[in-house]
């Protein structure tokens, strides 16, 4: 069962998927996930596999461990891993395989580390129960493994407990402990898509510079096409379960043959000429805020948002954006400074606002899952705040119901539909729609796109913009994607610690020269060319070593 | 924009309640079908009790002790009265006191417990102490005290048992109301500026129901045994009134002389206990996806 039973020939053909298919188990009948597709896979090769949520990505990268998720068959095709057919195994050899020769590197590291256990036993189990290493030899190469990967004090590092650690090192000891056997393929699902811009770049480039040294094969699987030109020498494009193009990383991006890949690559067409008014609506003035009161979460934040216009405020996560948000809501009460709406100073505290006040501040939640209850029939959600605010009952109510579905391009049909039965967009849209039918003034978007697929993300973000075009209403656009904050905003502040670290318009913003921390930002977002990490990262260690 | 268009699917046509019924029966399990055919039956005896029963409730029919005969199928009692009447009665009113008992302590422990879980702070900490220091004293020793404090009635026993279950009710609405109360639903209908009662039943209320409707047929039967068991001995339903725990004991001493009589209201309590636990069962699995 080692690994180095084999010489590892590069170059060689590891794995071969051919026309495989997969079914999935929904109201007790088996659909299609995977309509059949073929992929090849040699030895020191990485291969990208990308396409919106329900491509079959994920259901495909599983399956080239012979896996099938609960509820899902493998109902035809062959695998063969290595000389082997892995759907011929029986599940012990198959469990044998797992762990030791293929490895896999989930979404959530938090969710997939166990939180009573230290880092380094973790990352040593599967080498240690496979009986491929002594405990003493695999936790001096787990040791050697962390400083590969560039986790800060790889010696002691290990002893820690998953939830002493950071989100993007967490991902980092994931691959470490994927590593730890050596094996012939590794299959990252998504692994930095919860991570930080600025986190995003260390992961990526501690995870390229580990398969390469150890000529390891990987299925990298993402929905991110400037994040796969950076790691994949291959790319398949999937949708619906079946290949729409395959070629390699440099031939994709300069010509990409399929209307559908073109339509991957030319996303946030949507640009907004910047417009700001001088009619001030809301004011946050040397506003603090903290949770228990110790730490500061907000610390000395002004800013502002001019009436019809779009502000977004970036920052990674921990930076204080979504308490700014709590802090105007009045959910967490300001400790110190004011926050003035229409020049007149706001109650700090949600209980003491006015019902008219209330009407005029709306948000839209980042998952529509959770922001929607999934008790209600559309009709109530929608229907509720017409009658609570407007009064409208009845007839009234329903025909100004349909008329804001419409608004948002849905139709009359949705109505008596619950929430489970939309999908992720039309969900969203649905919080759209219920915090229009309020008729604000202001509406406070919390990451409203990040949950979404690309081409969703662009249907939801025009959809906002066209509003703003009829109803003059203005956003409080809270995002850490830099490109959505290109397409839509006229305003921009840049968050960090808790502070402001400046507020001004876009065209300001978004050019040079910048402060240190927004141009660390700005560099961070990946870019659709196979060269940008590379060259980031030479340029960021030539800069250390100027100021060394 | 895009190109390729999605594949078709069937848009299903709306399915009605009724239809929605016959479906989920049609899945439903032979376990599940068993339970609750014996509640449908208990439910019918306990209901027309007086018109299925051949005998009165307390009416004296012959000698005592008779073994089963074709005018007294289950034979009589200590003091001569028809077994198979008393214990037609004793569903109506073992199964209807519990009944009562668990709706009270459902109403009362629920509202707790979602309050506790929505404002949290003082009121939470405060009531959940107090349940904690009743939680630590057994029920059926606890409520063997009160009653004697308070005097054997049936409005004490109904008191008495709803607020000791009550205790349990209020661990679980709140547990289950927790995950609720920070759904951004509930945040939302804050900032709307809903009033406390329109967040409590409009958007919690009806998200926590499955598991509660669950617990509300196991707290049933631990209520219907904790009554039968008082009644056993001695100060739950009060004779002359017909309950199947009490008619354990009156004829306890017969099972020495091999007269079934003991048997028959024991096994009644046994048998609806499994329905009870057999529907819930299913119910759980699939309202929780649990395997």
């Amino acid at each position: 069962m080692m690994a180095t039973e084999k010489k590892r020939v590069k170059g060689e053909v590891l794995l071969e998927i051919k026309s495989l298919k997969i079914d999935g188990l929904s109201e007790d009948v088996w659909n299609p996930i995977v309509k059949g597709i073929d992929l090849t896979l040699r030895r020191g090769e990485v291969l990208g596999l990308i396409g919106e949520s329900g491509a079959g990505k994920s259901t495909l990268g599983l399956a080239g461990m012979g896996f099938a998720r609960p509820g899902c068959r493998i109902s035809g095709g062959s695998i063969t891993f290595d000389g082997m057919d892995l759907l011929a195994l029986s599940e012990e050899q198959r469990r044998a395989l797992w762990g030791s020769r293929i490895a896999y590197v989930a979404q959530s590291a938090a969710a997939a580390f166990n939180p009573a256990h230290q880092l380094i036993d973790q990352t040593v189990e599967t080498a240690v129960t496979h009986h491929i290493k002594s405990r003493e030899v695999a936790e001096s190469d787990a040791r050697d493994l962390y400083k590969r990967l560039r986790l800060p004090k790889p010696e002691t590092i290990g002893e820690r407990y998953p939830h002493q650690v950071s989100g993007g090192q967490l991902q980092r000891a994931m691959t470490a402990m994927a590593m730890s056997c050596r094996p012939d393929l590794i299959i990252f699902d998504e692994p930095t898509t919860a991570l930080d811009v600025t986190t995003q770049v260390e992961v990526l480039a501690a995870m390229r510079d580990i398969v390469e040294q150890f000529d390891t094969a990987a299925i990298y699987i993402t929905h991110d096409l400037a994040v796969v030109a950076q790691m994949a020498h291959r790319i398949m494009v999937l949708r619906y379960g079946k290949l729409v193009e395959e070629s390699t990383t440099r031939d994709m991006l300069k010509a990409p043959t399929q209307d559908y890949t073109k339509t991957l690559w030319a996303v946030r067409k949507l640009h907004k000429p910047e417009s700001i008014s001088e009619d001030i609506i809301l004011r946050a003035q040397n506003v603090d805020a903290s949770y228990g009161g110790s730490i500061k979460v907000l610390d000395n934040v002004t800013m502002q948002i001019s009436r019809g216009s779009t502000v977004a405020v970036v920052g990674e996560s921990g930076s204080g954006k979504s308490t700014l948000a709590r802090a105007i809501t009045g959910l967490l009460p300001p400790s110190k400074g004011d926050i003035y709406f229409n020049g007149k100073p706001l109650p700090r505290a949600l209980d003491g606002r006015e019902k008219d006040t209330l009407q005029k501040i709306q948000m839209i939640y980042q998952s529509a899952d959770t922001a929607l209850n999934p008790r209600q029939k559309i009709r109530d959600i929608i229907g509720r705040p017409l009658e609570f605010y407007l009064g409208l009952k009845g007839a009234a109510q329903d025909r100004k119901i349909v008329d804001l579905l419409e608004k948002i391009e849905l139709g009359e049909e949705y109505i008596d539909r619950f929430p489970g039965e939309l999908s992720g967009g039309q969900k969203q849209r649905i919080s759209i729609a219920r915090a229009l039918a309020a008729e604000p003034v202001l509406i406070i978007c919390d990451e409203v796109t990040s949950a979404l697929d690309q081409i969703v993300q662009e249907g939801i973000l025009s959809l906002l913009m066209r509003l703003q075009k009829d109803t003059n209403v203005s956003y409080l656009f809270i995002t850490h994607d830099i490109a959505t904050v290109r397409a839509i905003s006229d305003e921009i502040v840049v968050m960090y610690q808790g502070r402001v670290v400046e507020q001004g318009p876009k065209s300001k913003i978004l050019s040079p020269p910048y402060p240190a921390y927004t141009e660390l930002l700005l560099s961070s977002v990946p870019e659709m060319d196979p060269d940008w990490l590379t060259g980031l990262l030479k340029k960021r260690s030539e800069k250390t070593r100027v100021n060394a | 924009m895009t190109t390729a268009a999605a594949p078709t699917r069937n848009i299903k046509a709306r399915r009605t309640a009724y239809q929605n019924v016959v479906r989920t029966l049609k899945t439903a399990p032979i376990s599940a079908w068993f339970g609750m055919i014996v509640i449908l039956v208990y439910a019918i005896l306990a209901i027309f009790a007086p018109l299925i029963a051949p005998y009165g409730e307390a009416e004296v029919v012959g000698k005592a002790y008779q073994f089963s005969s074709a005018d007294n199928w289950l034979g009589t009692d200590q003091i001569g009265r028809d077994l198979l009447s008393r214990l037609i009665y004793g569903a109506r009113n073992t199964i209807g006191i519990a009944l009562i008992t668990t709706l009270i302590s459902f109403l009362f422990g629920g509202t707790l417990g979602v309050a506790a879980a929505l404002k949290r702070g003082w009121l939470d900490q405060g009531v959940s102490r107090i349940v904690d220091a009743f939680l630590a004293i057994p029920v059926l020793i606890f409520a063997l005290m009160m009653l004697a404090v308070a005097g054997k009635s049936l409005v004490n026993l109904v008191i008495i048992l709803a607020l000791l279950d009550s205790t349990r009710v209020f661990r679980l609405s709140r547990a289950v109301a927790l995950n609720v109360v920070v759904m951004d639903y509930v945040e939302s209908a804050k900032l709307r500026g809903e009033k406390t009662s329109w967040i409590v039943f409009k958007e919690i209320v009806p998200n926590i129901l499955p598991p509660l409707i669950t617990e509300f047929g196991l707290r049933f039967c631990f209520v219907f045994l904790t009554i039968s068991a008082l009644s056993f001995l001695g100060v739950g339903i009060q004779p002359p009134t017909a309950d199947w725990g009490s008619m354990v004991a009156e004829n306890k001493t017969l099972i020495t002389f091999g007269n079934p009589a003991p048997l028959y209201p024991a096994a009644a309590i046994a048998l609806l206990t499994v329905a009870v636990n057999f529907v819930v069962d299913w119910f759980l699995h699939r309202t929780s996806g649990l395997k």
